[in-house]
């Protein structure tokens, strides 16, 4: 069919779960990451979100980017690119990291997985060949192969997804805690479980050849039946990754290599990002420049906010006083959250206002007229969402 | 002997919210309960191992959520999930399913009457206008019209604005809804009888009413009003069942310091030179305080917990003549396996909403005929959920637990007393009803709760089991609620209290009742106010 295709090229791949989740996009709903058809939702982003939070559901991250980085060098070459100690991560341990330019801008945030002492997978959002490999120039014995699509993964989220696995029969799973890695056979291949997740949740990552992906995906979700499982899409992930106060490139940050105005790119400081940096090691890409921020302070702080009323802060501007006569910031992701039932947002505030009042001007829509209002904010110290599930080990069923 | 600043009689959900808000503003609080358990009719008990059934109320819209945010009701373990469409049953072959997809919904509605798919628009703008402005008065306190007070005399201004933004026609058109009929109603959009069924249902649940009686419309609005998360009309599960949310209310009442107490049933009010001083408890204890705030119905609190002679001229009659008739009877099930109904798709969504055993408006105005009559309808009208088909925690993985809502059974039978005998034939009736849409299910049964309003009244203490406290017709709403010139939550008997479902905004797991009496109890205690009023501030 694809020869006889006219326009094969530029269709979107299809991910080695596609034919199960084909049947369940009831909505037609597709979107696309890095040049997979990707659903935006499947049957209803609402539904779906409470899987997340009352039961289990399962989001796609084939298209997610993994490199397998192998070599007696692959460690030092890691530790030289990201900014966290590589070398701190244990055997079949996973460490969420972020890597900058020399200017200490941030380029990506991703995962690091110690598979072996010679051997890490390193997955992110954004594809990042080129800047591996520049990273990897100059080491003897390393070698960076992407192996996007050699490795089929899908992230199991939400309160039910420990008893789903056991059922599943994945002995011991309970045992492992959060960030841990562990292994088990699987149709002839072998099925890596890894206790990571982007909910803010409870919740696993899967990852399995893709020849069997098909066979995970039936038998997870025979496990599942009776636990809630149920696929679910972006817009259902962008909200869970909200309330856990995740960020996401292209709303908290905009990738340093992409980035085209001076200083539109961000710093880990900036992101509240800080405890990843670690000056006691080696040197390690934008030491220099972080080190001088860390002493100057960034310039804007990341922060999370409760804001008064319903209305999402979306794209609002925050202000100093609520005649908004002084800006000091605009909201990066806003909505309302079901679960914490707050009005919720993650902004960028100059770091100097950070004390004082914080207002936003809200703008929004009734059929057709747009209205606005100014609204208190009230900073938050915690993720809107963390429940002690996700922390504990064994986790609860449910 | 225990003094404190207030005492709170009974630990339902309103009485709990009450009880928080006291509490947060400093004063010393002791909530006493007759039951073994809190949350009156807002509960979850394990009758069966492994399954916990949400006994009396079932699913949450009107749970105020500028309440649920104040308290930070999260915090304390609460979780409202939304449930999607539910299947209404006609009385043959017809189904009719309400998808939350508003393009799926409307070809379903096509389907059964292009006509009604269209006319559907304009009613739900019609009932969402008419929401919009009675879900402004429900954090509010009722003005009193005879009073030229500055703040009645505010309130009555800030209601007549509202009004008057319906514009002219608007507002001729919503007097008319409140006396009319639900059949009426919805005669002015439908012509499916299904469709008008499915849509009158909200009409008569928990009432004494018939769907062409007049009056029922307002029922049906106030059964829509609802919302979660802004969706108006959506309903929702409390993770755990209902009584998660007293136990969220209790958590956070405790945390500010308020004390409960359970196996403490109140015999008596206590009333000193015309002032409320305390209660004596049923163990004889007698418990002092400020003031008395009265969780139970008014018709119990003035006829069984208050002497007649320490209540004013009248007030005893009022309460005694209090509409509060029970209509209503829940039959809880746990289940093996998930029933499958006929002539439903095995649609993954579409079968973990709910049931509506409907039938047709002839059915259920003859369900109602039966009520008149004193015996339980025939073949009832009855609203089911299967909570278990998206709660994990309330029933064994695969196994359910099935919520039925009964409409029409009376308190008192034509033909002599309730006898367990007696309660059993109504169970009976129930998944006979059940069984016609559904053959196999009564093999699927493991465990059953039959309630009667006999058993709710005894257990939870309602009078004759009403589950709004009181009738929710207009001549028992607003500032006539629970009777006239008793509005605003003080009552006949200086430093006594009403705060809940008798009082404004009326039933439903709602809180606004006990937090606009805690309003209410700070004003006359001069201490600051700390009840929100609803935070939506434009829709």
């Amino acid at each position: 069919m694809n020869e006889t295709d006219p326009y094969a090229g530029e269709r979107l791949k299809k991910s080695p779960f596609y034919l199960r989740q084909e049947v369940l996009n009831i909505r037609n709903a597709w979107a696309a990451w890095n040049g997979y058809k990707f659903a935006e939702y499947y049957y209803d982003t609402e539904y779906e979100y409470f899987c997340v939070r009352n039961t289990c559901g399962t989001y796609d991250i084939c298209p997610m980017q993994k490199y397998e980085i192998q070599g007696r060098d692959a460690e030092v070459m890691l530790n030289r690119m990201v900014t966290r100690d590589v070398t701190k991560i244990g055997l079949n341990r996973v460490a969420y990291c972020v890597w900058c330019t020399d200017d200490g801008r941030m380029i990506d945030d991703g995962t690091i997985f110690k598979l072996a002492s010679d051997k890490f997978m390193l997955t992110c959002g954004s594809p990042c060949t080129a800047w591996l490999e520049k990273s990897a120039f100059g080491f003897a014995d390393v070698t960076v192969t992407d192996v996007t699509d050699e490795i089929a993964a899908l992230s199991l989220q939400g309160p039910t997804s420990c008893a789903v696995l056991k059922k599943m029969g994945l002995d011991g799973i309970d045992t492992a805690k959060p960030f841990d890695i562990m292994h088990f056979p699987f149709h002839g291949d072998t099925l890596m479980v890894s206790r990571t997740g982007f909910s803010g949740d409870l919740g696993y990552e899967l990852w399995i050849s893709p020849t069997v992906a098909l066979d995970l995906w039936d038998q997870l979700y025979d496990a599942g039946e009776n636990f809630g499982i149920q696929p679910y899409g972006e817009a259902a992930t962008n909200m869970t990754r909200l309330e856990a106060a995740f960020i996401m490139p292209f709303m908290e940050f905009n990738e340093a290599l992409r980035t085209v105005n001076f200083e539109h790119d961000q710093t880990p400081f900036e992101l509240n990002l800080g405890w990843l940096v670690d000056f006691d090691k080696p040197h390690f890409s934008g030491r220099r420049a972080l080190l001088e921020e860390q002493k100057r302070g960034p310039k804007y702080t990341l922060t999370k906010l409760d804001i008064e009323g319903n209305k999402p802060a979306e794209g609002s501007y925050i202000y100093k006083d609520k005649r908004c006569t002084r800006e000091i910031g605009y909201v990066t992701s806003a909505m309302w959250s079901p679960s914490v039932k707050a009005n919720i947002a993650l902004a960028m505030i100059k770091t100097e206002h950070l004390e004082g009042e914080l207002w936003a001007e809200i703008y929004y829509e009734k059929e057709l007229r747009q209205y606005n209002r100014v609204v208190r904010c009230t900073r938050k110290q915690k993720p809107f969402w963390a429940p002690a599930r996700a922390r504990a080990t064994p986790p609860p069923d449910f | 002997m225990s003094n404190y600043d207030a005492i709170v009689i009974g630990a339902g959900h309103n009485g709990l919210t009450n009880a928080a808000y006291l509490a947060k503003a400093g004063l010393n609080v002791v909530v006493l309960e007759k039951n073994e358990y809190i949350g009156g009719a807002a509960v979850s008990r394990e009758l069966h191992e492994g399954w916990k059934y949400s006994n009396c109320s079932y699913v949450c819209s009107m749970m105020r959520q500028a309440l649920h945010r104040d308290l930070d009701l999260g915090r304390h373990g609460l979780l409202l999930v939304p449930y999607l469409g539910t299947i209404n049953f006609g009385d043959g072959d017809e189904r009719l399913f309400s998808y939350h997809d508003e393009q799926a919904a409307h070809l379903e509605l096509k389907r059964h009457s292009p006509h009604d798919a269209d006319a559907m628009h304009r009613f739900q703008s019609d009932l969402t206008r008419y929401s919009q402005l009675i879900r402004k008065t429900l954090l509010r306190t009722p003005p009193d019209p005879t009073s030229l007070r500055p703040r009645d005399i505010m309130e009555f201004l800030y209601l007549a604005k509202q009004f008057w933004k319906l514009g002219e026609k608007e507002i001729y058109e919503y007097v008319r809804f409140f006396t009319m009929s639900a059949a009426d109603f919805l005669d002015d959009y439908f012509e499916n009888d299904l469709i008008k069924a499915a849509m009158a249902s909200p009409g008569i649940i928990g009432t004494a009413l018939g769907v062409y009686s007049p009056g029922s419309s307002y029922i049906l609005l106030h059964h829509v009003m609802g919302d979660v998360d802004g969706s108006i009309g959506a309903w929702g599960l409390a993770r755990g069942g209902m009584g998660a949310i007293s136990a969220a209310l209790a958590g956070a009442a405790q945390e500010h310091g308020a004390e409960i107490r359970t196996n403490a049933g109140v015999q008596q009010v206590l009333v000193k030179n015309g002032k409320a001083v305390g209660v004596v408890l049923e163990n004889g204890d007698e418990v002092y305080a400020r003031i008395v705030v009265s969780n139970l119905d008014a018709k119990r609190t003035f006829t069984r917990i208050m002497e007649k002679n320490d209540l004013p001229d009248g007030i005893y009659e009022k309460a005694r003549n209090f509409k509060i008739r029970g209509s209503s009877g829940k039959v809880n099930i746990a289940l093996s396996g998930m029933p499958k109904f006929s002539g439903v798709p095995e649609n993954r969504y579409i079968n973990r909403g709910g049931q509506g055993f409907t039938g047709s408006m002839e059915t259920m105005e003859r369900a109602y005929d039966c009520w008149k009559r004193g015996r339980w309808s025939d073949d009832p009208f009855v609203e089911s959920v299967i909570p278990s088909a998206w709660d994990p925690t309330v029933a064994p993985p695969g196994q359910h637990w099935m919520s039925n809502f009964v409409q029409y059974c009376p308190p008192e039978l034509a033909d002599g007393p309730w006898t367990p005998e007696k309660r059993d034939q109504f169970g009976q009736t129930v998944i006979d009803k059940i069984e016609r849409y559904s053959p196999g299910f009564s093999d699927l049964i493991v465990h059953m709760e039959v309630r009667t309003p006999h058993e709710i009244e005894q257990e939870i203490g309602l009078t004759e089991g009403n589950i709004f406290q009181g009738e929710l017709t207009i001549d028992q709403l607003f500032f006539n609620r629970p009777f006239p010139g008793y509005g605003q939550y003080r009552m006949p008997v200086r430093n006594l209290y009403m705060c809940g479902s008798s009082t404004h905004p009326g039933g439903g797991v709602s809180s606004a009742c006990g937090a606009n009496a805690a309003r209410e109890i700070l004003i006359d205690l001069r201490r600051p106010n700390t009840v929100p009023e609803d935070d939506f501030y434009d829709e």
